[in-house]
């Protein structure tokens, strides 16, 4: 092993070999030259085409996210608006039925005691009325039954008593 | 039954101690079975001097001194000729294959071991790509990738944005074909090795020395385009005093190589560690001469050190990608130094 380790210092390992040093100076240039051709050129561009179209791909989704988020917002709003308008729209529709009916039953009722008012007017005059009549009736009845007495009696002065007391009672219990 | 029992634990005794003994000494029993074996050996090693390899004066001496020593002279010599470079890619039960020497206007241009090693890498990544990238080119942005282009861009994601990325920052585009390049071709050239009859191109100084100079290159130009000569030339004094240039410049300029040696050092020296670990500890089986040796220490350590190797191959081919591109961000960092170092350090 000492032998080997002076072989080792004696500089065959360290040696220059220009010639090695040419050819692979020439090796090195011409594959990198080639390899920059049919592969990194390629292969780089496809990475940065692929990594462009992979952010624009997050960007697109973010961008879509965003989007349907505020959609979703705006049908949110919309909804409760929507709401809000059925709300107002069930209670006006309440209220206007209430005061309809309100209304109608008022109405109903005014019309009732107007009928009954003017029903009993009626029956009042028709009463005032049939009382007249009667009362004519009662007159004529009296008259004739004065005849009566009169062509009986003839008593003048005592049937004109009679008579005047029985108009007399008969004023007197109609009031 | 007792009877049967005590014969089974005779016959497991006799057995150990018959198998035992052979183990540990088979191989004396083989050296000691033909002389001639000793004598060849030296023959061998003379052979080995007239190709003029290794130390021939040191390990004839070492032999001489002591008769035992050459196998250990010898497991050193073929650790080394498995880590050093040369012109011989060996197959080793079938032959081997010899490059041509090419040397040209007196500069020695051979294609050798490792350079064959690079070549082979550059076809392996070359192949691979061409594939991904192919499957790139069709792919739409909106379909995943199968297979080939996904295992691979899982890596090309890693350096893009965990040592692009994270280390340069702005502009880091401009040296991510350079990085990706650097880091797949160091990768490849660790894992080739690993395979039988492959050798670590990375292991070799010479390629990590080259490799590491492009990254200097690499950061010297972006200080250069981030601060402009004026500011690179200000940044050599150390924004100090005029008075202390004449100490500021000279370690302000040794400062500029020690990043890339050391990126020289470190992916050379591990790679290199490595292998000589890996190779020594199943030689050790081979100095011993023993098969005991072989089952329980040099077989099982090697392996877990292979897997070892597998890792460093991933993290050394990682951390020059890494430092390169550390470097290349400080160089260009715009005053905020600090701030990106802290940046950096919580990265990881």
């Amino acid at each position: 092993m000492l032998t080997s380790g002076t072989i080792l210092l004696a500089g065959s390992l360290l040696s220059p070999n220009p010639g090695l040093i040419f050819w692979t100076a020439v090796t090195f240039v011409i594959v990198l030259i080639i390899l920059k051709k049919i592969a990194w050129g390629p292969i780089i561009s496809a990475l940065d085409e692929r990594e462009k179209g992979i952010q624009s791909s997050i960007d697109r989704a973010h961008q879509a996210k965003d989007e349907a988020e505020a959609i979703l917002k705006k049908n949110r709003e919309t909804l409760a608006k929507a709401d809000a308008e059925a709300d107002r729209i069930i209670r006006e529709g309440k209220d206007y039925a209430d005061r309809l009916r309100a209304d109608i039953s008022d109405k109903a009722q005014a019309e009732a005691k107007k009928m009954i008012s003017n029903a009993k007017d009626e029956i009042e005059q028709e009463k005032r009325r049939a009382l007249d009549v009667l009362r004519n009736e009662v007159a004529d009845l009296a008259v004739r039954g004065a005849e009566k007495i009169i062509k009986s009696t003839l008593d003048a002065d005592l049937q004109k008593k009679i008579v005047d007391s029985m108009i007399q009672d008969l004023s007197t219990k109609r009031n | 039954m007792k009877r049967v029992k005590a014969i089974k634990a005779m016959a497991i005794f006799r057995v150990t101690a018959l198998i035992v003994p052979i183990l540990f000494s088979f191989n004396s029993l083989v050296f000691a079975a033909n002389p001639e074996m000793q004598e060849v050996q030296p023959a061998a090693a003379s052979v080995e001097a007239v190709h003029g390899e290794a130390h021939p004066v040191a390990a004839t001496e070492a032999e001489t001194a002591h008769g035992d020593a050459h196998g250990e002279e010898k497991a050193g010599d073929v650790i080394m000729h498995h880590i050093l470079d040369n012109n011989v890619i060996a197959f080793e039960p079938f032959g081997e294959i010899e490059l041509p020497k090419i040397v040209i206007g007196g500069f020695d241009l051979s294609i050798t071991k490792h350079v064959v090693m690079l070549w082979t890498v550059s076809a392996i990544l070359i192949a691979l790509f061409a594939v991904a990238g192919g499957k790139y080119r069709k792919m739409t942005a909106r379909e995943a990738p199968k297979g080939i282009a996904n295992a691979l861009e899982a890596l090309v994601q890693f350096i893009r944005l965990d040592v692009a990325k994270a280390n340069i920052g702005k502009g880091y585009e401009k040296y991510l074909d350079y990085l990706l390049t650097v880091f797949f071709f160091i990768l490849l050239c660790n894992l080739l090795g690993l395979v039988p009859y492959g050798a670590t191109a990375t292991g070799n100084i010479n390629v990590t020395l080259t490799l590491a100079t492009f990254t200097f290159f690499l950061t010297q130009a972006a200080a250069l385009k981030a601060h402009g000569i004026k500011g690179y030339l200000a940044h050599l004094t150390g924004g100090t005093h005029p008075a202390l240039w004449i100490i500021m410049i000279p370690i302000e300029f040794i400062g500029l190589f020690t990043k890339p040696v050391a990126l020289t050092i470190r992916l050379f020296a591990n790679m290199t560690a490595g292998h000589i670990v890996i190779l020594s500890l199943i030689f050790i089986s081979f100095i011993l001469k023993s098969y005991i040796v072989a089952v329980v220490m040099s077989v099982p350590f090697s392996i877990f050190i292979y897997l070892l190797e597998l890792f460093v191959a991933f993290l050394q081919a990682f951390i020059f990608t890494m430092l390169s591109a550390l470097f290349i961000g400080l160089a260009s960092a715009h005053e905020g130094h600090d701030e990106h170092e802290a940046g950096a350090a919580t990265h990881h």
